[in-house]
Protein backbone atom coordinates (compact mmCIF):
# COMPACT_ATOMS: atom_id res chain seq x y z
CA UNK A 1 0.00 0.00 0.00
CA UNK A 2 1.32 3.31 -0.97
CA UNK A 3 1.37 6.17 1.62
CA UNK A 4 -1.37 8.38 0.97
CA UNK A 5 0.01 11.25 2.78
CA UNK A 6 1.05 14.52 0.94
CA UNK A 7 -1.25 13.14 -2.21
CA UNK A 8 -4.35 14.93 -0.52
CA UNK A 9 -5.47 17.47 -3.55
CA UNK A 10 -6.41 14.20 -5.42
CA UNK A 11 -9.76 13.31 -7.26
CA UNK A 12 -11.65 10.98 -6.75
CA UNK A 13 -14.37 9.34 -9.26
CA UNK A 14 -17.44 7.54 -8.13
CA UNK A 15 -19.44 5.60 -10.33
CA UNK A 16 -22.86 5.03 -9.32
CA UNK A 17 -25.80 2.36 -10.48
CA UNK A 18 -28.09 3.92 -12.26
CA UNK A 19 -31.36 2.98 -10.41
CA UNK A 20 -33.16 5.18 -7.43
CA UNK A 21 -31.31 8.18 -8.44
CA UNK A 22 -33.09 10.74 -5.97
CA UNK A 23 -31.53 8.72 -3.21
CA UNK A 24 -27.96 9.04 -4.32
CA UNK A 25 -27.00 12.45 -3.71
CA UNK A 26 -28.34 12.17 0.12
CA UNK A 27 -27.00 8.65 0.89
CA UNK A 28 -23.39 10.24 -0.25
CA UNK A 29 -23.84 13.49 1.79
CA UNK A 30 -25.18 11.66 4.64
CA UNK A 31 -21.67 9.21 4.47
CA UNK A 32 -19.39 11.94 4.06
CA UNK A 33 -20.98 14.21 7.19
CA UNK A 34 -20.24 10.31 9.31
CA UNK A 35 -16.53 10.95 8.08
CA UNK A 36 -16.91 14.97 8.96
CA UNK A 37 -16.46 15.87 5.23
CA UNK A 38 -18.59 18.30 3.18
CA UNK A 39 -19.71 16.81 -0.68
CA UNK A 40 -17.55 19.18 -2.91
CA UNK A 41 -18.13 18.13 -6.37
CA UNK A 42 -15.92 19.25 -9.35
CA UNK A 43 -17.39 21.60 -11.79
CA UNK A 44 -19.68 20.61 -14.49
CA UNK A 45 -21.45 18.08 -11.61
CA UNK A 46 -24.58 16.50 -12.93
CA UNK A 47 -26.46 14.91 -10.22
CA UNK A 48 -28.76 12.31 -12.82
CA UNK A 49 -25.20 11.12 -14.19
CA UNK A 50 -23.44 7.71 -13.48
CA UNK A 51 -20.23 9.45 -12.85
CA UNK A 52 -19.11 11.96 -10.33
CA UNK A 53 -16.37 13.83 -9.29
CA UNK A 54 -14.91 14.51 -5.98
CA UNK A 55 -13.07 17.21 -4.71
CA UNK A 56 -11.18 17.24 -0.92
CA UNK A 57 -11.44 13.85 0.09
CA UNK A 58 -8.94 11.30 1.01
CA UNK A 59 -8.03 7.54 0.16
CA UNK A 60 -9.56 6.62 3.47
CA UNK A 61 -12.70 8.83 3.31
CA UNK A 62 -13.59 6.62 -0.16
CA UNK A 63 -12.80 3.74 1.26
CA UNK A 64 -15.27 4.19 4.39
CA UNK A 65 -17.71 5.55 1.85
CA UNK A 66 -17.58 2.65 -0.06
CA UNK A 67 -17.86 0.19 2.50
CA UNK A 68 -21.41 1.51 3.20
CA UNK A 69 -22.88 3.01 -0.14
CA UNK A 70 -25.09 0.51 -2.14
CA UNK A 71 -25.67 3.42 -4.59
CA UNK A 72 -22.21 3.68 -5.58
CA UNK A 73 -20.78 0.80 -7.73
CA UNK A 74 -17.05 1.03 -8.00
CA UNK A 75 -14.66 4.45 -7.08
CA UNK A 76 -11.60 5.35 -8.54
CA UNK A 77 -8.65 7.78 -7.87
CA UNK A 78 -9.14 10.21 -11.18
CA UNK A 79 -5.42 10.32 -12.75
CA UNK A 80 -7.41 11.74 -16.15
CA UNK A 81 -10.14 12.87 -18.26
CA UNK A 82 -11.15 14.19 -20.76
CA UNK A 83 -14.38 14.96 -23.88
CA UNK A 84 -12.05 12.40 -26.15
CA UNK A 85 -9.59 10.17 -26.10
CA UNK A 86 -6.95 13.26 -26.94
CA UNK A 87 -8.08 14.87 -24.16
CA UNK A 88 -7.31 12.15 -21.97
CA UNK A 89 -4.09 12.07 -23.08
CA UNK A 90 -3.85 15.79 -22.55
CA UNK A 91 -4.69 14.99 -19.09
CA UNK A 92 -2.94 12.09 -17.99
CA UNK A 93 0.51 13.41 -19.52
CA UNK A 94 -0.18 16.22 -17.04
CA UNK A 95 -0.46 14.12 -13.95
CA UNK A 96 1.98 14.18 -11.41
CA UNK A 97 4.40 10.75 -11.99
CA UNK A 98 5.01 10.93 -8.29
CA UNK A 99 1.48 9.78 -8.25
CA UNK A 100 1.77 7.53 -10.70
CA UNK A 101 5.26 5.67 -9.51
CA UNK A 102 3.91 3.91 -6.70
CA UNK A 103 1.74 1.72 -8.61
CA UNK A 104 3.52 1.12 -12.13
CA UNK A 105 7.01 0.64 -10.80
CA UNK A 106 8.85 -2.98 -12.55
CA UNK A 107 8.01 -5.13 -9.26
CA UNK A 108 4.06 -4.62 -9.27
CA UNK A 109 1.02 -6.57 -11.49
CA UNK A 110 -1.56 -5.06 -12.42
CA UNK A 111 -4.48 -4.84 -15.27
CA UNK A 112 -6.67 -2.65 -16.72
CA UNK A 113 -10.34 -2.76 -16.89
CA UNK A 114 -12.86 -0.84 -19.67
CA UNK A 115 -15.74 -0.04 -18.87
CA UNK A 116 -18.40 1.78 -20.99
CA UNK A 117 -21.94 3.16 -20.05
CA UNK A 118 -24.89 2.74 -21.96
CA UNK A 119 -22.53 0.77 -24.76
CA UNK A 120 -21.13 -2.50 -25.42
CA UNK A 121 -17.74 -2.98 -26.80
CA UNK A 122 -16.75 -6.00 -28.32
CA UNK A 123 -13.53 -7.45 -27.20
CA UNK A 124 -10.95 -6.09 -29.85
CA UNK A 125 -12.75 -2.79 -29.57
CA UNK A 126 -11.63 -3.15 -25.55
CA UNK A 127 -8.04 -4.49 -26.91
CA UNK A 128 -7.29 -1.43 -29.00
CA UNK A 129 -8.79 1.11 -26.26
CA UNK A 130 -6.03 -0.50 -23.91
CA UNK A 131 -3.38 -0.60 -26.44
CA UNK A 132 -3.83 3.42 -26.80
CA UNK A 133 -2.79 4.11 -23.65
CA UNK A 134 0.63 2.72 -24.00
CA UNK A 135 1.72 6.28 -23.74
CA UNK A 136 1.34 5.92 -19.91
CA UNK A 137 4.31 4.49 -18.27
CA UNK A 138 3.72 1.29 -17.00
CA UNK A 139 6.53 -0.84 -15.83
CA UNK A 140 5.07 -3.63 -13.92
CA UNK A 141 4.05 -7.01 -15.15
CA UNK A 142 0.13 -7.95 -16.11
CA UNK A 143 -1.79 -9.98 -14.41
CA UNK A 144 -5.29 -10.55 -14.94
CA UNK A 145 -6.01 -13.08 -12.20
CA UNK A 146 -4.42 -11.28 -8.88
CA UNK A 147 -3.50 -7.85 -9.95
CA UNK A 148 -1.95 -5.56 -7.05
CA UNK A 149 -3.04 -2.55 -9.08
CA UNK A 150 -6.13 -2.40 -10.71
CA UNK A 151 -6.92 0.88 -13.68
CA UNK A 152 -9.56 1.35 -15.65
CA UNK A 153 -10.44 3.27 -18.66
CA UNK A 154 -14.77 4.49 -18.23
CA UNK A 155 -16.24 5.62 -21.32
CA UNK A 156 -19.28 7.36 -20.59
CA UNK A 157 -22.02 7.56 -23.54
CA UNK A 158 -24.80 9.24 -21.90
CA UNK A 159 -27.89 7.72 -20.77
CA UNK A 160 -30.60 7.91 -23.64
CA UNK A 161 -30.27 3.89 -24.70
CA UNK A 162 -31.86 4.80 -28.09
CA UNK A 163 -29.44 7.25 -29.12
CA UNK A 164 -25.85 5.66 -28.30
CA UNK A 165 -23.54 8.26 -29.75
CA UNK A 166 -20.59 6.29 -31.93
CA UNK A 167 -17.62 8.52 -30.01
CA UNK A 168 -18.18 9.07 -26.01
CA UNK A 169 -19.02 11.65 -24.14
CA UNK A 170 -16.52 11.49 -21.56
CA UNK A 171 -14.07 9.79 -20.97
CA UNK A 172 -12.01 9.01 -17.56
CA UNK A 173 -9.31 6.90 -16.30
CA UNK A 174 -8.52 6.47 -12.86
CA UNK A 175 -6.68 3.95 -10.53
CA UNK A 176 -9.72 1.36 -8.87
CA UNK A 177 -9.89 2.01 -5.06
CA UNK A 178 -12.73 -0.04 -3.91
CA UNK A 179 -16.36 -1.28 -5.02
CA UNK A 180 -19.39 -0.36 -3.16
CA UNK A 181 -22.09 -2.86 -1.24
CA UNK A 182 -24.55 -3.33 -4.04
CA UNK A 183 -23.39 -6.87 -3.20
CA UNK A 184 -25.75 -6.77 -0.13
CA UNK A 185 -28.87 -6.11 -1.98
CA UNK A 186 -28.57 -9.60 -3.36
CA UNK A 187 -27.19 -11.00 -0.48
CA UNK A 188 -30.45 -9.41 2.02
CA UNK A 189 -33.02 -9.94 -0.73
CA UNK A 190 -36.59 -10.54 0.63
CA UNK A 191 -36.68 -13.38 -1.83
CA UNK A 192 -34.35 -15.45 0.64
CA UNK A 193 -35.91 -13.65 3.87
CA UNK A 194 -37.03 -15.81 6.69
CA UNK A 195 -39.75 -14.06 7.99
CA UNK A 196 -41.40 -11.55 5.56
CA UNK A 197 -44.39 -9.54 5.38
CA UNK A 198 -46.56 -8.09 2.84
CA UNK A 199 -45.05 -4.62 3.32
CA UNK A 200 -41.55 -5.61 4.19
CA UNK A 201 -39.00 -3.05 2.44
CA UNK A 202 -37.00 -4.39 0.02
CA UNK A 203 -33.12 -4.65 0.52
CA UNK A 204 -31.61 -1.73 -1.50
CA UNK A 205 -34.54 0.64 -0.21
CA UNK A 206 -33.63 -0.74 3.73
CA UNK A 207 -29.83 -0.08 3.06
CA UNK A 208 -30.21 3.73 1.64
CA UNK A 209 -32.28 4.37 4.71
CA UNK A 210 -29.74 3.21 6.84
CA UNK A 211 -27.33 5.21 5.08
CA UNK A 212 -29.60 8.46 4.88
CA UNK A 213 -30.37 7.99 8.77
CA UNK A 214 -26.19 8.05 9.56
CA UNK A 215 -26.29 4.79 11.34
CA UNK A 216 -23.46 4.10 12.93
CA UNK A 217 -21.66 1.50 15.09
CA UNK A 218 -23.47 1.63 18.52
CA UNK A 219 -26.24 3.35 17.56
CA UNK A 220 -29.39 2.16 19.51
CA UNK A 221 -32.26 2.22 16.22
CA UNK A 222 -35.67 2.40 17.00
CA UNK A 223 -38.38 1.22 14.65
CA UNK A 224 -42.08 2.25 15.92
CA UNK A 225 -43.66 0.84 12.88
CA UNK A 226 -41.41 -2.40 12.94
CA UNK A 227 -43.32 -5.06 11.09
CA UNK A 228 -41.06 -7.83 9.97
CA UNK A 229 -38.05 -5.83 10.46
CA UNK A 230 -36.08 -5.26 7.20
CA UNK A 231 -34.91 -1.80 8.41
CA UNK A 232 -33.53 -3.19 11.62
CA UNK A 233 -32.04 -5.33 9.64
CA UNK A 234 -30.44 -3.33 7.39
CA UNK A 235 -29.30 -1.39 10.48
CA UNK A 236 -27.81 -4.31 12.41
CA UNK A 237 -25.36 -4.72 9.15
CA UNK A 238 -23.96 -1.49 9.61
CA UNK A 239 -23.47 -2.70 13.66
CA UNK A 240 -26.09 -0.50 15.15
CA UNK A 241 -28.16 -1.87 18.12
CA UNK A 242 -31.95 -2.39 16.98
CA UNK A 243 -35.79 -2.30 18.79
CA UNK A 244 -38.93 -1.96 17.32
CA UNK A 245 -42.73 -2.17 18.74
CA UNK A 246 -45.90 -3.12 16.48
CA UNK A 247 -49.44 -2.81 17.07
CA UNK A 248 -49.71 -6.78 15.64
CA UNK A 249 -49.37 -9.33 17.39
CA UNK A 250 -49.00 -11.44 14.44
CA UNK A 251 -46.62 -9.62 13.24
CA UNK A 252 -44.36 -9.26 16.36
CA UNK A 253 -45.08 -12.97 17.41
CA UNK A 254 -44.49 -14.30 14.08
CA UNK A 255 -47.53 -16.19 13.65
CA UNK A 256 -50.53 -15.98 11.20
CA UNK A 257 -50.95 -16.51 7.52
CA UNK A 258 -47.56 -16.51 5.83
CA UNK A 259 -46.85 -14.15 2.57
CA UNK A 260 -44.92 -16.20 0.97
CA UNK A 261 -46.65 -18.16 -2.34
CA UNK A 262 -47.09 -21.97 -1.53
CA UNK A 263 -46.93 -21.32 1.99
CA UNK A 264 -50.27 -21.40 4.36
CA UNK A 265 -49.14 -20.53 7.45
CA UNK A 266 -45.97 -18.96 9.06
CA UNK A 267 -43.33 -21.23 11.02
CA UNK A 268 -42.61 -21.86 14.53
CA UNK A 269 -39.37 -19.77 14.23
CA UNK A 270 -40.32 -16.35 11.95
CA UNK A 271 -39.34 -13.73 13.77
CA UNK A 272 -37.58 -10.51 13.36
CA UNK A 273 -34.74 -12.34 15.72
CA UNK A 274 -34.41 -14.78 13.26
CA UNK A 275 -33.90 -12.71 10.50
CA UNK A 276 -30.95 -10.99 12.17
CA UNK A 277 -29.56 -14.08 12.71
CA UNK A 278 -29.61 -15.56 9.25
CA UNK A 279 -27.84 -12.68 8.32
CA UNK A 280 -25.61 -13.00 11.54
CA UNK A 281 -26.23 -9.73 13.53
CA UNK A 282 -28.40 -11.65 16.30
CA UNK A 283 -25.91 -10.02 18.79
CA UNK A 284 -27.16 -6.30 17.82
CA UNK A 285 -31.01 -7.77 18.53
CA UNK A 286 -32.45 -5.85 21.31
CA UNK A 287 -36.11 -6.41 21.82
CA UNK A 288 -39.22 -5.96 20.31
CA UNK A 289 -42.39 -4.96 21.61
CA UNK A 290 -46.24 -4.98 20.99
CA UNK A 291 -47.37 -1.52 21.78
CA UNK A 292 -49.16 1.08 19.80
CA UNK A 293 -46.95 3.85 18.19
CA UNK A 294 -49.61 6.70 19.10
CA UNK A 295 -48.89 5.61 23.22
CA UNK A 296 -45.03 5.67 23.58
CA UNK A 297 -43.98 3.33 26.41
CA UNK A 298 -40.53 5.04 26.74
CA UNK A 299 -39.49 6.98 29.37
CA UNK A 300 -38.42 10.67 28.58
CA UNK A 301 -35.12 10.73 27.82
CA UNK A 302 -32.89 10.99 24.31
CA UNK A 303 -32.84 7.50 23.86
CA UNK A 304 -32.54 6.22 20.34
CA UNK A 305 -29.49 7.86 18.04
CA UNK A 306 -31.57 7.00 14.85
CA UNK A 307 -35.56 6.45 14.46
CA UNK A 308 -36.02 4.90 11.14
CA UNK A 309 -39.40 3.91 9.90
CA UNK A 310 -41.83 2.69 7.27
CA UNK A 311 -45.65 4.00 9.11
CA UNK A 312 -48.78 2.07 7.78
CA UNK A 313 -50.39 4.62 5.54
CA UNK A 314 -54.04 1.81 5.06
CA UNK A 315 -53.17 1.09 1.98
CA UNK A 316 -51.72 -3.22 2.35
CA UNK A 317 -51.89 -2.44 6.32
CA UNK A 318 -54.26 -0.88 7.61
CA UNK A 319 -53.62 2.57 10.33
CA UNK A 320 -54.83 1.64 14.05
CA UNK A 321 -54.09 2.30 16.93
CA UNK A 322 -55.74 1.58 20.39
CA UNK A 323 -58.81 2.96 22.22
CA UNK A 324 -62.22 2.82 20.99
CA UNK A 325 -65.24 5.35 20.34
CA UNK A 326 -67.51 2.76 20.97
CA UNK A 327 -69.01 1.93 24.85
CA UNK A 328 -67.10 -1.48 25.80
CA UNK A 329 -68.66 -3.42 28.17
CA UNK A 330 -66.33 -4.75 30.56
CA UNK A 331 -66.10 -7.88 32.60
CA UNK A 332 -68.18 -7.68 35.64
CA UNK A 333 -64.75 -8.65 37.76
CA UNK A 334 -62.96 -5.87 35.37
CA UNK A 335 -60.51 -8.24 34.38
CA UNK A 336 -60.20 -8.95 30.50
CA UNK A 337 -58.97 -12.79 29.79
CA UNK A 338 -55.41 -12.80 28.49
CA UNK A 339 -56.99 -13.63 25.19
CA UNK A 340 -58.88 -10.27 24.92
CA UNK A 341 -57.30 -8.14 22.09
CA UNK A 342 -58.11 -4.29 22.75
CA UNK A 343 -60.41 -2.83 20.23
CA UNK A 344 -58.38 -0.63 17.81
CA UNK A 345 -59.43 2.50 16.14
CA UNK A 346 -58.42 4.23 13.02
CA UNK A 347 -54.92 5.98 13.30
CA UNK A 348 -55.46 8.84 11.12
CA UNK A 349 -52.35 9.54 8.84
CA UNK A 350 -51.79 13.00 10.21
CA UNK A 351 -51.31 12.15 13.70
CA UNK A 352 -49.34 9.40 12.53
CA UNK A 353 -46.95 12.09 11.38
CA UNK A 354 -47.77 14.51 14.07
CA UNK A 355 -46.77 11.98 16.80
CA UNK A 356 -43.77 10.58 14.74
CA UNK A 357 -42.27 14.03 14.67
CA UNK A 358 -43.12 14.80 18.16
CA UNK A 359 -42.03 11.57 19.76
CA UNK A 360 -38.68 12.11 17.31
CA UNK A 361 -38.04 14.99 18.70
CA UNK A 362 -38.83 13.82 22.65
CA UNK A 363 -36.41 10.73 22.45
CA UNK A 364 -33.75 11.55 19.61
CA UNK A 365 -30.24 12.39 20.49
CA UNK A 366 -29.06 15.79 19.44
CA UNK A 367 -28.09 15.60 16.01
CA UNK A 368 -29.88 12.52 15.99
CA UNK A 369 -32.10 11.05 12.53
CA UNK A 370 -35.66 10.63 12.20
CA UNK A 371 -36.20 8.55 8.64
CA UNK A 372 -39.34 7.79 7.15
CA UNK A 373 -41.21 7.35 4.59
CA UNK A 374 -44.45 10.07 3.23
CA UNK A 375 -47.21 9.16 0.93
CA UNK A 376 -48.11 11.39 -1.66
CA UNK A 377 -51.03 12.08 -4.28
CA UNK A 378 -48.49 13.83 -6.76
CA UNK A 379 -51.43 15.75 -8.67
CA UNK A 380 -51.58 17.74 -4.99
CA UNK A 381 -48.16 17.11 -4.00
CA UNK A 382 -46.22 20.47 -2.86
CA UNK A 383 -43.31 20.73 -0.90
CA UNK A 384 -45.00 22.57 1.85
CA UNK A 385 -46.84 19.19 2.83
CA UNK A 386 -43.88 17.53 3.98
CA UNK A 387 -44.16 18.12 8.03
CA UNK A 388 -41.89 20.14 10.02
CA UNK A 389 -41.27 20.73 13.52
CA UNK A 390 -39.33 23.16 15.61
CA UNK A 391 -36.85 20.33 16.69
CA UNK A 392 -36.32 19.17 13.65
CA UNK A 393 -34.10 19.94 10.47
CA UNK A 394 -34.84 18.60 6.97
CA UNK A 395 -32.28 16.92 5.49
CA UNK A 396 -33.40 15.58 2.54
CA UNK A 397 -36.46 14.68 0.56
CA UNK A 398 -36.42 11.73 -2.15
CA UNK A 399 -39.25 10.65 -4.44
CA UNK A 400 -39.79 6.58 -5.33
CA UNK A 401 -42.90 6.79 -8.10
CA UNK A 402 -45.35 3.98 -7.24
CA UNK A 403 -47.49 4.61 -9.94
CA UNK A 404 -48.99 7.55 -12.71
CA UNK A 405 -50.44 9.61 -9.17
CA UNK A 406 -48.97 8.25 -6.29
CA UNK A 407 -45.60 7.92 -4.95
CA UNK A 408 -43.78 8.25 -1.44
CA UNK A 409 -41.05 10.49 -0.12
CA UNK A 410 -38.39 9.62 2.19
CA UNK A 411 -38.26 12.19 4.42
CA UNK A 412 -34.66 12.88 6.67
CA UNK A 413 -34.72 14.91 9.33
CA UNK A 414 -31.74 15.98 12.06
CA UNK A 415 -32.97 16.72 15.54
CA UNK A 416 -31.16 20.59 16.20
CA UNK A 417 -32.85 21.51 19.78
CA UNK A 418 -34.58 20.25 22.55
CA UNK A 419 -38.38 20.04 22.86
CA UNK A 420 -40.01 22.84 24.77
CA UNK A 421 -43.39 23.03 25.77
CA UNK A 422 -44.65 25.03 23.25
CA UNK A 423 -42.78 23.18 20.53
CA UNK A 424 -45.03 19.97 21.00
CA UNK A 425 -48.33 22.15 20.19
CA UNK A 426 -46.85 24.93 17.45
CA UNK A 427 -48.54 23.01 14.76
CA UNK A 428 -50.91 21.52 16.00
CA UNK A 429 -53.12 23.47 13.06
CA UNK A 430 -50.89 22.97 10.16
CA UNK A 431 -52.55 23.31 7.01
CA UNK A 432 -49.81 20.91 5.66
CA UNK A 433 -51.36 18.30 7.90
CA UNK A 434 -54.62 18.25 5.95
CA UNK A 435 -54.03 15.66 3.43
CA UNK A 436 -53.59 13.07 5.61
CA UNK A 437 -56.66 14.30 7.96
CA UNK A 438 -59.71 12.12 8.24
CA UNK A 439 -58.87 8.13 8.42
CA UNK A 440 -59.16 7.06 4.65
CA UNK A 441 -58.96 10.58 3.26
CA UNK A 442 -55.50 9.44 1.69
CA UNK A 443 -56.42 5.70 0.73
CA UNK A 444 -59.90 7.17 -1.51
CA UNK A 445 -57.29 9.54 -3.35
CA UNK A 446 -54.57 6.49 -4.25
CA UNK A 447 -57.10 4.36 -5.21
CA UNK A 448 -59.26 6.95 -6.55
CA UNK A 449 -56.74 7.20 -9.82
CA UNK A 450 -56.38 10.57 -11.98
CA UNK A 451 -59.24 10.30 -14.27
CA UNK A 452 -62.14 9.45 -12.04
CA UNK A 453 -61.11 12.50 -9.93
CA UNK A 454 -61.64 16.29 -11.45
CA UNK A 455 -64.08 19.22 -11.30
CA UNK A 456 -65.32 19.81 -7.76
CA UNK A 457 -62.31 18.84 -5.84
CA UNK A 458 -60.61 21.70 -6.64
CA UNK A 459 -61.19 23.86 -3.23
CA UNK A 460 -59.88 20.89 -1.15
CA UNK A 461 -56.82 21.76 -2.75
CA UNK A 462 -56.61 25.36 -1.88
CA UNK A 463 -57.60 24.43 1.89
CA UNK A 464 -53.56 22.66 1.44
CA UNK A 465 -51.99 25.62 0.34
CA UNK A 466 -53.21 27.33 3.39
CA UNK A 467 -54.72 29.54 2.00
CA UNK B 1 -37.29 -9.16 26.82
CA UNK B 2 -33.52 -7.44 28.38
CA UNK B 3 -32.96 -5.31 31.28
CA UNK B 4 -31.77 -2.36 29.07
CA UNK B 5 -35.08 -2.60 27.63
CA UNK B 6 -36.88 -2.41 30.43
CA UNK B 7 -34.78 0.58 31.89
CA UNK B 8 -35.94 2.49 29.03
CA UNK B 9 -39.63 1.85 29.46
CA UNK B 10 -41.83 3.41 31.69
CA UNK B 11 -45.80 2.94 32.14
CA UNK B 12 -48.30 4.97 30.70
CA UNK B 13 -51.31 3.90 31.87
CA UNK B 14 -53.46 6.85 31.73
CA UNK B 15 -52.99 9.24 35.00
CA UNK B 16 -49.58 7.49 36.04
CA UNK B 17 -47.66 10.28 37.31
CA UNK B 18 -44.77 8.02 38.70
CA UNK B 19 -44.86 5.00 36.33
CA UNK B 20 -41.04 4.28 36.25
CA UNK B 21 -39.32 1.60 36.71
CA UNK B 22 -41.57 -1.00 35.87
CA UNK B 23 -41.54 -4.04 38.82
CA UNK B 24 -40.65 -7.25 36.84
CA UNK B 25 -42.30 -10.15 37.73
CA UNK B 26 -40.82 -13.04 36.02
CA UNK B 27 -41.89 -17.12 36.11
CA UNK B 28 -39.05 -17.50 33.05
CA UNK B 29 -35.64 -15.86 33.08
CA UNK B 30 -32.56 -17.48 30.79
CA UNK B 31 -29.19 -16.23 30.62
CA UNK B 32 -28.57 -15.62 26.48
CA UNK B 33 -24.51 -15.05 26.07
CA UNK B 34 -23.93 -11.94 23.45
CA UNK B 35 -20.64 -10.62 22.59
CA UNK B 36 -19.00 -8.43 24.93
CA UNK B 37 -18.45 -5.03 23.46
CA UNK B 38 -17.18 -2.67 25.62
CA UNK B 39 -17.41 0.38 23.57
CA UNK B 40 -21.41 -0.14 23.49
CA UNK B 41 -21.90 -0.36 27.41
CA UNK B 42 -19.65 2.43 28.07
CA UNK B 43 -21.93 4.46 25.74
CA UNK B 44 -25.09 3.29 27.31
CA UNK B 45 -24.03 3.61 30.71
CA UNK B 46 -24.47 7.61 31.12
CA UNK B 47 -28.46 6.90 29.91
CA UNK B 48 -29.34 4.30 32.45
CA UNK B 49 -31.11 5.03 35.34
CA UNK B 50 -28.98 2.81 37.71
CA UNK B 51 -30.75 2.55 40.43
CA UNK B 52 -33.62 1.04 38.66
CA UNK B 53 -30.98 -1.41 36.10
CA UNK B 54 -30.22 -2.67 40.03
CA UNK B 55 -33.36 -3.10 41.06
CA UNK B 56 -34.30 -5.02 38.36
CA UNK B 57 -31.30 -7.11 38.59
CA UNK B 58 -32.16 -7.77 42.05
CA UNK B 59 -35.70 -8.54 41.26
CA UNK B 60 -34.53 -11.55 39.07
CA UNK B 61 -31.90 -12.65 41.53
CA UNK B 62 -29.29 -11.84 38.95
CA UNK B 63 -27.80 -9.09 40.50
CA UNK B 64 -24.46 -10.73 41.88
CA UNK B 65 -21.92 -8.00 42.86
CA UNK B 66 -23.58 -5.45 40.98
CA UNK B 67 -22.62 -2.41 43.04
CA UNK B 68 -25.23 -0.07 43.97
CA UNK B 69 -23.80 2.92 43.18
CA UNK B 70 -21.91 3.81 39.71
CA UNK B 71 -18.06 3.53 39.86
CA UNK B 72 -15.98 6.35 38.63
CA UNK B 73 -13.83 5.89 35.01
CA UNK B 74 -15.94 2.77 34.04
CA UNK B 75 -14.58 3.26 30.64
CA UNK B 76 -11.49 1.55 31.75
CA UNK B 77 -12.65 -0.83 34.25
CA UNK B 78 -13.07 -4.03 32.03
CA UNK B 79 -13.93 -6.18 34.85
CA UNK B 80 -17.01 -3.86 35.72
CA UNK B 81 -18.22 -3.48 32.10
CA UNK B 82 -18.75 -7.47 31.64
CA UNK B 83 -20.79 -6.80 34.69
CA UNK B 84 -23.03 -4.44 33.22
CA UNK B 85 -22.90 -6.56 30.02
CA UNK B 86 -24.13 -9.50 31.57
CA UNK B 87 -26.78 -8.11 33.53
CA UNK B 88 -28.49 -5.35 30.12
CA UNK B 89 -28.11 -7.61 27.31
CA UNK B 90 -27.63 -10.83 28.64
CA UNK B 91 -30.46 -11.56 31.06
CA UNK B 92 -33.39 -12.23 29.23
CA UNK B 93 -37.23 -12.28 30.69
CA UNK B 94 -38.95 -15.08 28.91
CA UNK B 95 -42.66 -15.33 30.97
CA UNK B 96 -43.74 -13.06 33.36
CA UNK B 97 -44.78 -9.50 33.51
CA UNK B 98 -44.27 -6.15 34.27
CA UNK B 99 -46.22 -4.21 36.62
CA UNK B 100 -46.99 -0.26 36.99
CA UNK B 101 -45.93 0.56 40.31
CA UNK B 102 -48.60 3.45 41.10
CA UNK B 103 -51.90 1.55 39.41
CA UNK B 104 -50.99 -2.67 39.51
CA UNK B 105 -51.49 -2.41 35.62
CA UNK B 106 -49.60 -5.85 34.69
CA UNK B 107 -48.62 -6.16 31.28
CA UNK B 108 -47.39 -9.92 30.32
CA UNK B 109 -44.28 -10.90 28.78
CA UNK B 110 -44.65 -14.15 26.53
CA UNK B 111 -41.52 -15.55 24.48
CA UNK B 112 -39.58 -12.71 25.53
CA UNK B 113 -42.04 -10.39 24.35
CA UNK B 114 -43.36 -7.37 26.77
CA UNK B 115 -47.47 -6.53 25.59
CA UNK B 116 -47.59 -3.11 26.41
CA UNK B 117 -51.30 -2.28 24.83
CA UNK B 118 -53.62 -0.91 26.94
CA UNK B 119 -57.38 -1.90 26.77
CA UNK B 120 -60.00 0.53 25.61
CA UNK B 121 -60.77 1.78 28.78
CA UNK B 122 -57.61 2.74 30.12
CA UNK B 123 -55.98 5.07 27.07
Amino acid sequence: MATTTGRSCLQYLLHLAQDHLDFRLPEIKALLALRGKPFQPSENFKEKTPFWCLDGLSEEDVRSIMARSVCTKSAFELWGHGQTHSELRTSLLKYPSENMSPFMHKDSTYRINVYTYNKTLVFPDRIKRIDALEYLPFEGTVSLKSPQHIFCLLEDYGTDPNNIPEQPFYVYFGRWIADGQRELIRSHSVKNRHFIGNTSMDAALSFIMANHAKVKENDVVFDPFVGTGSLLVACSQFKAYVCGTDIDYNIIHGKGRSSRKNQKWRGPDENIRANLRQYGTEKMYLDVMLSDASKPVWRDAALFDVIITDPPYGIRESTRKTGSHKDITKPSDGIYVDSHVPVSQAYHLSDIFTDLLNFSAHHLVMGGRLVYWLPIYRPEYCEEMVPLHPCLQLISNCEQTLSSHTSRRLITMEKIKEPEELDSLSHQADPRFSPYQGHNAFREKYFSGLNKRGGGKEDNKSDINGE
Amino acid sequence: MKLLTHNMLTSHVKGVTKGYPLLIKATEVKMNEVEFNPQFVSRMIPKLEWSALVQAAEELGQRQDLPGELVSDYEKNEDFLKKVHRVLLEVEVIEGCLQCPESGREFPISRGIPNMLLNEDEV
